[in-house]
């Protein structure tokens, strides 16, 4: 009763795993296959990210498989395995940290399947390991902040600037402060008088706001590394009796929907984009991987610079 | 009073510690203790501390009382977040705009949000109590249980994001002025005169010391520990949640991940600099509301040198420690003793 139990189960599963084997290959003929890893759902800017690539397969006639690590490196070595063991055209994941993934990617290239890495990169010594990485650059983010600050801004004499940085020790805030500072160097009136962090969060941006705002009444800029920040920041400043956007020209980075409701009330001057909708771009690469186009091993994200008057145009075409 | 009864003041150290912490801040920023007043209200560095240290000074009287009974209470970050998130959630509000004008509009009545908050709060408190009181548990085991599941819980209500508020009304409570001077200092006054009147006109303040040095010969004369412990931990609870309710109101949003985050450690670090021991028993509130003060102080202090960000903590540590040394009694003693031994050589 039990072994014929056990038969029946076994038929079962053989018989799932040869229709799941079938499946992809007549699939397969039809459209490519793209098998995704992501990193977790930890925040919201993650949340739009999958929501983007997810969109974005369906437009293209992709076919995606996708699998959520849980931010746990060894979900998303597993996943890898399982996109090779069901021979997907090309794999794309977002690495949860930047080492260990030597053994899994020679896999991969043994299997001949493609690899393409999203949003952040990866330590190895062997670059054939993947084809090319597609993400945000923060170096550049900040180089757009600063500049856009060195062309917009007309008062005479010295500007002070403050900075509300980001996590200490983050990538986004060692890049985004290392772009900036290389634009404004350009011009000497320009002195960055305070910085500190305010860890990402509008409470900190508004704590730290308060402070530097008592203990020095000449600031003429605010250089904010999140549009989070920024808006804990501009309480402070009304606070205080100034006019954000007036008094203290604010710049920010990420171009989240909170920032352009800030510009629309002419609260926050500008804020660099920091995309997470990569699908449409990442989906472009698919194909061009699998067309045998040679690609740069860094390809950047699209990302815009907005200012205050283009807030209430875009503001409706904001998704996160 | 005497020179020396007030150096022996249990308040004496905590007292010196902030006036020199004022002493450092009054250095590098001169117009430290200036007010004036703007938009009608009080406006200076000294006004940004109160109402910055109010939250953590309403966590941390709850604390004490949880300290005093020999317990102690790590969730309490997590139920700021969780009142918060639920206040948020409940109240969301939405930004309409008519014509050029800006309405909000509240999901639910603001005093229900507000007393949904609160009750969840003391939940959250009561748990923990009902863990400690009822089933014997170690107090930082069964605190640590709802510091771990309450930051997911605050996600699960939040689902992940950072829910903005636009109700107006709501803003008060964090920042609003009543008569120039910031409303949640009110809230702080108001809570610090009830625990006043009842821990030092009624028997409860006894009843908890009693409790906390010796829970068994509490029992035997006649005070119910088990009960009293729940309350405790639900009181706690319940300062967990208005902190909570300050905070979200003051930046206008929640945010499951962020809000109290590591407030725990701030509110126990206030109860041992305010000079009430860990032991259990003997507590001080007033000690407590200068230990918050002087945390609050020390971080304003790091913001407005330009100590580099790198180092915040770092420096924050070193002062914490020194403090801590200038209060114990056993390091005081010994050095006076060594240099009166010092001085009778000479």
């Amino acid at each position: 009763m039990l072994k014929s139990r056990r038969n029946l189960l076994s038929a079962v599963v053989i018989g799932l795993i040869a229709s799941a084997v079938a499946m992809p290959s007549f699939a397969a003929e039809k459209k490519l296959t793209l098998g995704f890893a992501q990193v977790g759902a930890e925040s919201e800017w993650r949340t739009a990210n999958t929501t983007s690539i997810k969109e974005a397969a369906k437009a293209a006639g992709i076919e995606l498989k996708f699998s959520d690590a849980q931010q746990k490196q060894e979900n998303q070595i597993k996943a890898i395995r399982s996109f090779i063991a069901q021979k997907v055209d090309v794999i794309g994941f977002a690495p949860v940290v930047t080492t260990g993934w030597d053994t899994v990617l020679k896999e991969a290239k043994a299997a001949k399947i493609p690899v393409i890495l999203t949003d952040r990169s990866i330590e190895t010594k062997d670059d054939s390991l993947y084809v090319t990485m597609i993400g945000s650059d923060f170096t550049e983010e900040g180089r757009k902040a600063g500049q856009w600050l060195l062309d917009n801004y007309k008062a005479q004499g010295d500007v002070n600037i403050v900075e509300l940085q980001g996590t200490v020790g983050s990538a986004p805030a060692i890049e985004r402060q290392k772009g900036f500072m290389e634009v404004i160097k350009a011009n000497p009136k320009f002195k960055v008088t305070r910085s500190q962090t305010g860890d990402f969060t509008r409470a900190k941006g508004k704590e730290v706001m308060e402070a530097f705002l008592k203990a020095d009444p000449n600031i003429n800029v605010l250089f904010a590394h999140n549009d989070d920040m920024a808006i804990g920041a501009i309480q402070a400043i009304e606070a205080a009796g100034k006019k954000p956007g007036k008094d203290i020209i604010i710049v920010s980075v990420d171009a989240v929907k909170g920032a352009f409701e800030a510009m629309m009330a002419g609260k926050l001057n500008v804020t660099v984009e920091c995309n997470p909708q990569l699908g449409p771009q990442l989906m472009d690469i698919v194909k061009q991987v699998k067309a045998g186009k040679q690609l740069p091993k860094r390809i950047n994200t699209k990302e815009g610079i907005f200012p205050m008057e283009t807030a209430a145009k875009e503001f409706p075409n904001r998704k996160y | 009073m005497s020179v020396t009864s007030i150096v022996r003041h249990r308040l004496f150290w905590p007292c010196v510690t902030l006036a020199l912490l004022c002493a450092v801040n009054v250095f590098f920023n001169h117009n430290f203790f200036a007010l004036e007043v703007r938009n009608g209200a009080l406006y200076g560095s000294v006004i940004d501390i109160l109402n910055r240290a109010a939250p953590l000074m309403l966590v941390a009287m709850g604390m004490t009382l949880v300290i005093a009974t020999r317990g102690i209470d790590v969730s309490v970050g997590a139920t700021v977040a969780i009142a918060g998130a639920v206040v948020a959630v409940m109240i969301g509000g939405t930004l309409v705009i008519k014509d050029g004008v800006q309405s909000y509009v509240a999901n639910f009545p603001m005093p229900l949000a507000i007393i949904a908050a609160l009750a969840v709060a003391l939940l959250c408190g009561l748990w923990n109590g009902a863990l400690v009181a009822g089933a014997g548990m170690q107090p930082i085991i069964a605190t640590l249980i709802l510091m771990v599941a309450g930051r997911g819980v605050a996600q699960l209500v939040t689902e992940g994001q950072i829910v903005t508020i636009y109700y107006e009304p709501f803003f008060f409570i964090g920042n609003g002025f009543l008569f120039g001077i910031p409303f949640a200092l009110y809230i702080v006054a108001a809570v610090l005169l009830i625990l006043l009147y009842l821990t030092q006109r009624t028997a409860l303040g006894l009843f908890i010391q009693a409790v906390g040095l010796n829970p068994t010969a509490a029992r035997f004369s006649g005070i119910s520990a088990r009960a009293l412990v729940l309350w405790v931990y639900g009181f706690c609870g319940v300062t967990a949640g208005i902190a909570g309710l300050i905070i979200t109101s003051n930046v206008k949003s929640a945010d499951g991940n962020n809000a109290g985050l590591a407030m725990e450690l701030d509110a126990i670090l206030a109860v041992a600099l305010g000079g009430t021991s860990l032991d259990g028993g003997r507590f001080s509130l007033i000690g407590t509301l200068i230990g918050a003060l002087i945390i609050q102080t020390l971080t304003y202090a790091i913001y407005s040198l330009g100590v580099p960000p790198e180092i915040n903590l770092v420096v924050k540590a070193l002062v914490v420690f020194t403090v801590c040394l200038i209060q114990s009694e056993r390091l005081r003693s010994m050095l006076f003793t060594h240099t009166a031994r010092i001085g009778e050589k000479s």
